[in-house]
Formats: structure tokens, C-alpha cells, sequence
């Protein structure tokens, strides 16, 4: 008779009687408190429920409301009886009625029994934890909290922010050092009576009265005073999420609690007859010696944070839609934009294939459809190849496309002959690396069989497009990687320029370009462009391109393609 | 200004939700009573209400796969079945059941008969509004009963559940494969496309608006504006004042619209897997293109009504072959949040 049990109830009161008679069962008494909110009829059942189990105890009743005091005044009296009624217990654990202990309680005596001056109480300073719900660290010690969080939540802000404004600050009794931790510590005779029968308790009381959640603090700032020797952990397994709320167990998650080798686990969902039954029936009692390792279950609940509070980059869906500046950026992976690249090269896009091992897409926004590589008329995720669907939400095709694939770099064409609405969606995304060649839309007009006035007046039409297009991608809010050449500039050192594209998209090729995409004929191209000059349009944007034919024509190289290693 | 504004529609849509629960008051007497067990349902009863048309063959699997789920009662408004539907429920013991003749369009396709209902029986349930051919499914939801998932949902104080309606068909014509009743439906609808959902915010009832899957990419890609609406709030923890919008696309108060994170992160989220599409779906659609019951302007979905007639193959070798709950989490078309 060494562990003592003291069980805090308020719901579920089949499952804590099990409970009840599993701990008596193995020789521990026990103390329970019923919340005094629980209905007379309710608890008079359960009190006759247990009526048969030996060494069982209820103490005073309190009102205990979450984060307020009735929680510790509650334990208080529990343990008090405890320690009169029970003169052998040497550790008094602090459960609940959804805790489940998950290895034979032999085995939690025999621990407890191997140390018999250690205190199991989770308990950190301040400054030294990050679990702080609602913002409140420090001031949980310093401010007042007369209202309750969850029933007067805009009295308490308010309150709060009074406090702050005034520099209000409450002292510290007899100068102690508060500490926090799990409200599910399991501590000895020797430090929980001192606590309980110090002179100053009734300072330390009215003081921790007025503390916000003082039963995460009151017992782990007290023992601090007279422990000979803490353990800061608890051995209740017991995760909260994100709001301060406990995390539930299931059935499902029998094999991960098995494995956790925790003594007691909560919060047990009061439904998951499986996990009730599985530890509670009598187990073969090989007994284990390890020590509890929660780990893997501390991994999981932390990924779980994780989601629930950044979620996956990228996606959007019915119960993820970011609002349009909180998310960094609009797609989950990078991908790369090409313009002008199709116009100057013959076989650009079966080029970048082989070189980069990425999927070359066509122009994706071309006004016609959607031109996925290879032709295929849906990609995955069954994205439609149709024009109509794509430009009735241009950013959702984006998004999706690049979510579907994921693992699979993206790369396509885009030009200002294409639906133009997604360029400030892209502009903005840091994953899309876009790199332009300017004016390089002339090239299929110059190579075209068209009247000159038509070619004249596309020309002027698509030289608009493209240099409000530059203008956005030059802007300052321009969060995408970006590479613009004028044309002339470009096919001066296309090889240099392809290098580096290459290389950022950053898949195979570590041996340089071995093959270099066929250039299209420009003989006569300057001649042309002056011809537009001659009409009146005055095309700017391939830079300059004198009207000697001779002058820039990488058909027949002077030099060799320059390549960078 | 910004503030008025608001103020201003937040009362324009008090009285609008106050316009449809009379309008379901007005309503009440349309429905007759067929099989009232109604006094059987308890405190914490989770419910089901549902309106229905000659839907005898889905009905075996549907009472069974949301009794597993652990629905305590279900309540069905029947307009006018004539191939035993009426019959088959009126027998099973957890099913309370009202018919009518009246127009299911003339009641908002059917929301005003079961606002009438949820406000009369719902008060204080979670209870889920539910289309014969809608499946729902959640993380978890093969370990987890719907207890669970309204225990929790409790715990972290929320009132509704946000689905995605994903459309499931086969593989080949609609008619080549015979689906009996009380089979898994999803033997044969076992596909799905995966990636093709557009998402726009609702600015007064801040719903999102979801369009997208198989219907929208072979019937309505030319026009994909009328593509049909896909999210779904079919969970909620009802109260006498709530009051459906458009099917279960949208409520009010609209604050029971918000079942998605707007700062990144990811909240516990569903799927309603949609049976549509079994054999019987051709004739439906002739039949529903005569009733022009289904659209609030039928004569325009004539089109899409002629081509599920026309017995079309909807697979495309994009398609994604339904797996399970933990592919679709995956996938990102349903999220458990932090629901572990």
C-alpha cells in the first residue's frame, strides 16, 4: 500500500468506476472528488457503484471550472484526506477520471517503490517553455484573473488589457519562483504534506487564488520549496493541443499507447471500449523494467499542431483557403515560366525535356486550350484541358496543376498572345522562376505569311501586352524568381542564358548542355523590324538589331557556344 | 463605412433567414405524417433528415452505412415515390417519415420541408442534411464513430462540418455494370477525379464555393459557370433558428459558413461521396428533365440532362481509383487536421 490514488471526476462515470476498481484491484486506495457540479443523483449512484470497493474515499466537493482555483482546492482536500486515511502511502498520484493506466499497476509501484524520495511533477520556469495559451506567461503570476476564460472571455480581455495599461503587477509571496507544468504530477508524503501543512500556506493560497490555471502552477511552484529531489516530468501521458485543450485517445490508438510504455494515459475518449478493454483486463505480467517513452507519440500530436495551424503550402481546398496575403505565396512547389523561348527556338520544348528531365508544357493559358505536353487533353488530378474551365479560374488551374504534380518540376510557356490574368498570381509567387525574351514575339510574325498592315498591327497590340507584363514582373512587390533579356541581348550568348535556367531547375545535367536547341533563321530579321519602324510602330523591346543581315546570325556561329561548367 | 456595411448585410441576412423559417412554418402542412417515431429520439441522438424520391435501391446501403456510423434516428420527407420507397421506410424501426405530393422545387428542393423538420426535432442534435446518394466520410471514419467526431467537435467548439461532394463513377458506360441494393456502391463507382476543384469565396455568406470534378469537366466544360456546386455543411449542431440557404451548400447565420481556415492552417474537414452515377442515372435524367424539378432555371441544364441520358463513358485515364480515407487526407481533397 504505497500509491495512493487521487481521482478527480466529473463525467463518464462508468468508465471511472472501472477505473476505480482496476487501481483498487491492485491494492492502492483511493480518494475521489466529484466536481460539485455533477447532479446529487449522478453522484449517489456512483458513490453506491463503488460502495463495494475497499479503501475508497470521497473528499469535500468543489466547483472546479477550468483555470480557476476549485481545480487545486479540490486536490487540496483530496490529498489531505489521503494522508490522514492512508498512513502507508509513500506517493500520491494525481489522476482523472478519463486517465487509463497503461501497464500493469504492479508495475507503477515497483517504479515508484525503486525511488522512493522522487517527485514526479512536470515544473519549468517561465522563460523556460513554450506552451502559453491565450499569450499569458509571465503575467499568469502578476495580473489578476477574477473572470472565467470561457464564460466572461470579453470581461477577461478586457480586463487583462486594464491591468497592462495601469503596469498593474501583483507580488510574488515570500519571493518563490513560479513554475508550471502538467496538472498530473505524482508526488511523496513528505513534500505533498508540507505543502499542504506549511505555515504560509494561507499566503500562498489567496495568492494562487488569483492566478490564471493555477492548477498548472500552484503544486509545480510549491514543491519546488521542499522536494529533496524532482523529476520535472509527468508519467501521465497526457498531450494538449494548440487551444490548451487535452488531445483524445481512440481505439485506433491502441498499438501507439502500447508502445508508449507510459504508466497512465489521458484523455480517454469514454466510448473507446477497446482501449477500456485492452488495459484494463488483466495482463500477463511480464514485467518490464523501461523507462516510459513517449516520443513517438509527442512526434505525432506535433505534426498534428503543425497542420492544423500552417497546414500544407499549397493546397486549397473546403477546409483550407488561405486568405490571399497570409499564405507565403500561392503553390506548393517551384516551377518555371518560359516567354519568348518558343518563338526563338524551333524545338525548344522536346529540348528543355531532355536536358532538365522536367515536363514541358506548351503555352498552359493559350487562348484556344490548354496545351499540355505530349497533347493530352486532362492532366492529373483530371484537370481539363478545356480553355473555358481554365480561364474561369485562372489561379485555381495554377494552383491545382502544380499541387497534382507534385514531385514532378513544372515548367511551361507563356506569352502575350496568351489569357494574361494569372501573370500577377505568378508575379507574386516566389516558386515561379520566369524568364523572358523580350520581343521575341516578333519572330513568328517575321517569319509569318501575313500582310504587313495585319503583322503591323499585332505587332503593336502584342508589344503593349508584353511590356505591361514586364512592368508587373519588374514591380516591387514581385516575389517570383526572375530573368529578362531583350532579345538581342539574348541571342548574343543564348548558351550562358540556358546554363543558368538549367541549372536552377536543378534536375540530371551535371555535365553541362551536351545539345543546344535549334535557333530559328533571323537572316533579314533587323531588315524587317525597320520596316515596322518605316510603318510607324516602333518596336522596342528586342533591343537593337541593326538592319545589316550579317551582323547577329548564330545560325552560322562565329564562335563557340560559350558553356558554363 | 466598412463596419455599416457589415452591420447592414448582417441584418439584411437576419431577415432573410427569418423569411425562410417562415416559409417552412407555411410549409408544415404539406407533409403528412406516414411513421412518427420521433419520441424515441434521445438527448445526445445524432440525427439524419433527408428528402427523397424513388430512391429504394441506395436506400438499403445508405440506412446501413450511417447506422454504422452510428446515427441514432432518421427522419425522411418522401415527395411522391412510386417504386416502394414509402413502404420500405415507413417498416425500418429508426425512421420517422413524413410524404408528400407537393413541389420539390417550389419548396427550395426540399430545404423548406426539413427546416420544418429540424426545427421541430433537431434542436440541440447534431444532425446531418443528407441527399439519398450522398456518402459521408471523415478521417478516421472506420475507427471512429460519429460520436466521436461530434464529441470532438464539441470539445473545440464547433457548431458545423465542411464536406467536399466528390462525384464517384465508373469505369465504362454508366449502364454496363447493374448495381443491386444493399451492395457497396463504390465497388462499381469506384473513381474519382482528383484535381480539379476552383474555390471562390462567397462574399455575404462567406461560404466557399467549390465547383469542379466530372460533371464540370464533361458537361459543363464550356460553360463552366454552371457547373454544380460541390462543398458541402451537412453536420451541424442545429438550433430552432438555423435555416439552409441552397440545398446544404450555405446556412445561416452565416458564421456556421466558416469551416475553413483562412490563416493557413487546416481544419478537420470531410467528403460526401456522391452516388450519382449508378446505372439508373440515365433514366433519372430523362425523367428529371420532364419534371424540371431540380434547377431553379431547368430549361437551361437540358443539355446536360441529354448527356447523361446518352449513357456517357466519364473515366479518363486521369481518373483516381477510390482507396480510402487516409488516399483522399493525402491527396488534400479532405483533411483531419488536427484530429489525430
Amino acid at each position: 500500500m504505497s500509491v495512493g490514488i487521487v481521482m478527480l471526476v466529473h463525467t463518464a462515470f462508468d468508465r471511472a468506476e472501472q477505473v476505480v476498481r482496476h487501481w483498487s484491484a491492485a491494492g492502492c486506495p483511493l480518494v475521489i472528488h466529484a466536481d460539485k457540479l455533477v447532479p446529487g443523483k449522478a453522484y449517489d449512484a456512483f458513490v453506491q457503484s463503488v460502495a463495494d470497493v475497499p479503501d475508497v474515499r470521497f473528499s469535500k466537493r468543489h466547483r472546479c471550472e477550468w483555470g480557476t482555483w476549485g481545480l487545486v482546492a479540490a486536490t487540496q482536500s483530496a490529498a489531505n484526506l489521503m494522508l490522514e486515511e492512508f498512513p502507508d502511502v509513500r506517493h500520491v498520484y494525481l489522476a482523472s477520471g478519463s486517465c487509463l493506466p497503461l501497464r500493469p499497476v504492479q508495475e507503477l509501484i515497483d517504479y515508484l517503490a525503486e525511488r522512493p524520495n522522487t517527485d514526479f511533477i512536470e515544473s519549468a520556469t517561465t522563460a523556460d517553455v513554450p506552451w502559453t495559451v491565450g499569450g499569458l506567461d509571465q503575467e499568469r503570476f502578476v495580473l489578476r484573473f477574477p473572470f472565467s476564460w470561457r464564460k466572461q472571455k470579453f470581461l477577461f480581455d478586457k480586463y487583462v488589457s486594464l491591468q497592462r495599461f495601469v503596469r498593474f503587477k501583483r507580488k510574488i509571496p515570500n519571493g518563490i519562483v513560479p513554475h508550471m507544468g502538467s496538472q498530473w504530477w505524482c508526488l511523496t508524503r513528505q513534500t505533498l504534506s508540507a505543502i499542504l501543512q506549511d505555515p504560509e500556506r494561507e499566503v500562498y493560497d489567496r495568492y494562487f487564488k488569483k492566478v490564471w490555471i493555477p492548477d498548472e502552477s500552484y503544486f509545480q511552484t510549491l514543491a519546488r520549496q521542499y522536494s529533496r529531489q524532482i523529476e520535472s516530468r509527468s508519467l501521465t501521458l497526457s498531450k494538449f493541443d494548440y487551444q490548451g485543450k487535452p488531445h483524445i485517445f481512440y481505439d485506433d490508438h491502441l498499438q501507439l499507447l502500447r508502445r508508449s510504455d507510459c504508466f497512465v494515459a489521458r484523455k480517454i475518449w469514454p466510448f473507446a471500449d477497446r482501449l477500456y478493454e485492452a488495459f484494463l483486463t488483466d495482463q500477463a505480467s511480464a514485467m518490464k523494467r523501461t523507462e516510459p517513452n513517449p516520443g513517438k507519440i509527442d512526434r505525432i500530436f506535433a505534426k498534428a499542431v503543425d497542420r492544423r495551424l500552417r497546414g500544407r503550402p499549397g493546397l486549397f481546398m473546403q477546409s483550407r483557403f488561405p486568405s490571399e496575403d497570409r499564405e507565403n505565396g500561392l503553390t506548393c512547389a517551384p516551377y518555371s515560366v518560359f516567354q519568348g523561348f518558343t518563338d526563338l527556338f524551333d524545338n525548344f520544348e522536346s529540348w528543355l525535356t531532355k536536358t532538365s528531365g522536367a515536363r514541358v508544357h506548351g503555352h498552359l493559358f493559350a487562348p484556344k486550350r490548354v496545351e499540355f505536353s505530349e497533347q493530352q487533353t486532362v492532366m492529373n488530378g483530371a484537370l481539363s484541358d478545356s480553355a473555358e474551365i481554365r480561364d474561369y479560374n485562372p489561379r485555381a488551374f495554377l494552383v491545382n496543376l502544380i499541387w497534382n504534380t507534385r514531385g514532378e518540376r513544372q515548367c511551361f510557356q507563356f506569352g502575350p498572345r496568351d489569357n494574361q490574368e494569372i501573370q500577377i498570381d505568378m508575379a507574386k509567387d516566389p516558386n515561379a522562376q520566369i524568364s523572358v525574351v523580350s520581343g521575341a514575339w516578333a519572330v513568328p510574325l517575321f517569319r509569318s505569311n501575313r500582310d504587313f498592315s495585319d503583322i503591323r498591327q499585332e505587332a503593336a497590340l502584342l508589344q503593349q501586352i508584353e511590356s505591361k507584363h514586364l512592368e508587373i514582373l519588374r514591380s516591387q512587390w514581385t516575389r517570383a524568381r526572375i530573368r529578362i533579356w531583350t532579345m538581342s541581348e539574348f541571342i548574343e550568348a543564348p548558351m550562358e542564358a540556358l546554363q543558368t535556367i538549367v541549372d536552377e531547375i536543378g534536375q540530371q545535367n551535371l555535365r553541362g548542355l551536351a545539345e543546344v536547341p535549334k535557333m530559328a533563321d533571323l537572316t533579314g530579321f533587323g531588315q524587317f523590324l525597320q520596316n515596322l519602324k518605316n510603318q510607324g510602330m516602333h518596336p522596342y523591346l528586342m533591343g537593337d538589331f541593326p538592319v545589316e543581315h550579317n551582323l547577329h546570325e548564330p545560325q552560322q556561329s562565329k564562335r563557340k557556344p560559350y558553356l558554363v561548367r | 463605412m466598412e463596419i455599416l456595411r457589415n452591420l447592414l448585410n448582417a441584418y439584411r441576412l437576419r431577415w432573410k433567414r427569418r423569411r425562410f423559417l417562415f416559409r417552412a412554418f407555411c410549409k408544415r402542412n404539406q407533409l403528412k405524417p406516414v411513421a412518427d417515431r420521433t419520441a424515441q429520439i434521445l438527448d445526445d441522438d445524432i440525427l439524419v433528415v433527408s428528402t427523397v424520391r424513388n430512391e429504394l435501391i441506395r436506400l438499403p446501403h445508405f440506412l446501413e452505412h450511417y447506422r454504422r456510423l452510428g446515427v441514432n434516428h432518421f427522419l425522411f420527407v418522401d415527395n411522391n415515390s412510386d417504386d416502394g420507397t414509402r413502404e420500405y421506410l415507413a417498416k425500418e424501426p429508426d425512421v420517422s417519415l413524413w410524404s408528400t405530393a407537393q413541389s420539390y422545387r417550389l419548396s427550395r428542393f426540399g430545404v423548406d420541408w426539413l427546416t420544418w423538420l429540424q426545427l421541430k426535432y433537431a434542436h440541440g442534435h447534431w444532425c446531418l442534411t443528407l441527399d439519398a446518394d450522398e456518402i459521408l466520410i471523415y478521417p478516421h471514419h472506420d475507427t471512429r464513430s460519429l460520436k466521436a467526431l461530434v464529441n470532438w467537435l464539441d470539445q473545440t467548439g464547433r457548431r458545423s462540418f465542411g464536406t467536399l461532394m466528390l462525384d464517384m463513377y465508373p469505369k465504362g458506360r454508366l449502364n454496363d455494370r447493374l448495381y443491386q441494393p444493399g451492395d457497396d456502391p463504390f465497388e462499381i463507382l469506384s473513381w474519382f477525379d482528383g484535381g480539379n476543384y476552383m474555390i471562390r469565396k462567397q462574399p455575404l455568406l462567406q461560404n466557399l464555393w467549390i465547383q469542379g470534378g466530372v460533371r464540370a469537366r464533361h458537361f459543363f466544360a464550356d460553360q463552366p459557370r454552371r457547373a454544380p456546386t460541390m462543398g458541402k455543411t451537412p453536420l451541424v449542431k442545429w438550433h430552432r433558428r438555423y435555416a439552409y440557404v441552397s440545398s446544404s451548400h450555405s446556412i445561416l447565420p452565416r458564421q456556421l459558413n466558416c469551416v475553413y481556415d483562412e490563416a493557413g492552417g487546416e481544419r478537420l474537414s470531410g467528403i460526401l461521396l456522391h452516388t450519382k452515377f449508378l446505372h439508373t442515372a440515365t433514366e433519372r435524367s430523362a425523367e428529371e428533365k420532364k419534371r424540371g424539378e431540380h434547377f431553379a432555371n431547368s430549361s437551361q441544364y437540358d443539355s446536360y440532362y441529354d448527356s447523361i441520358a446518352d449513357n456517357p463513358d466519364l473515366w479518363c485515364d486521369r481518373s483516381t481509383r477510390l482507396i480510402g480515407w487516409r488516399q483522399l487526407e493525402a491527396m488534400g481533397l479532405m483533411s483531419k487536421g488536427n484530429w489525430v
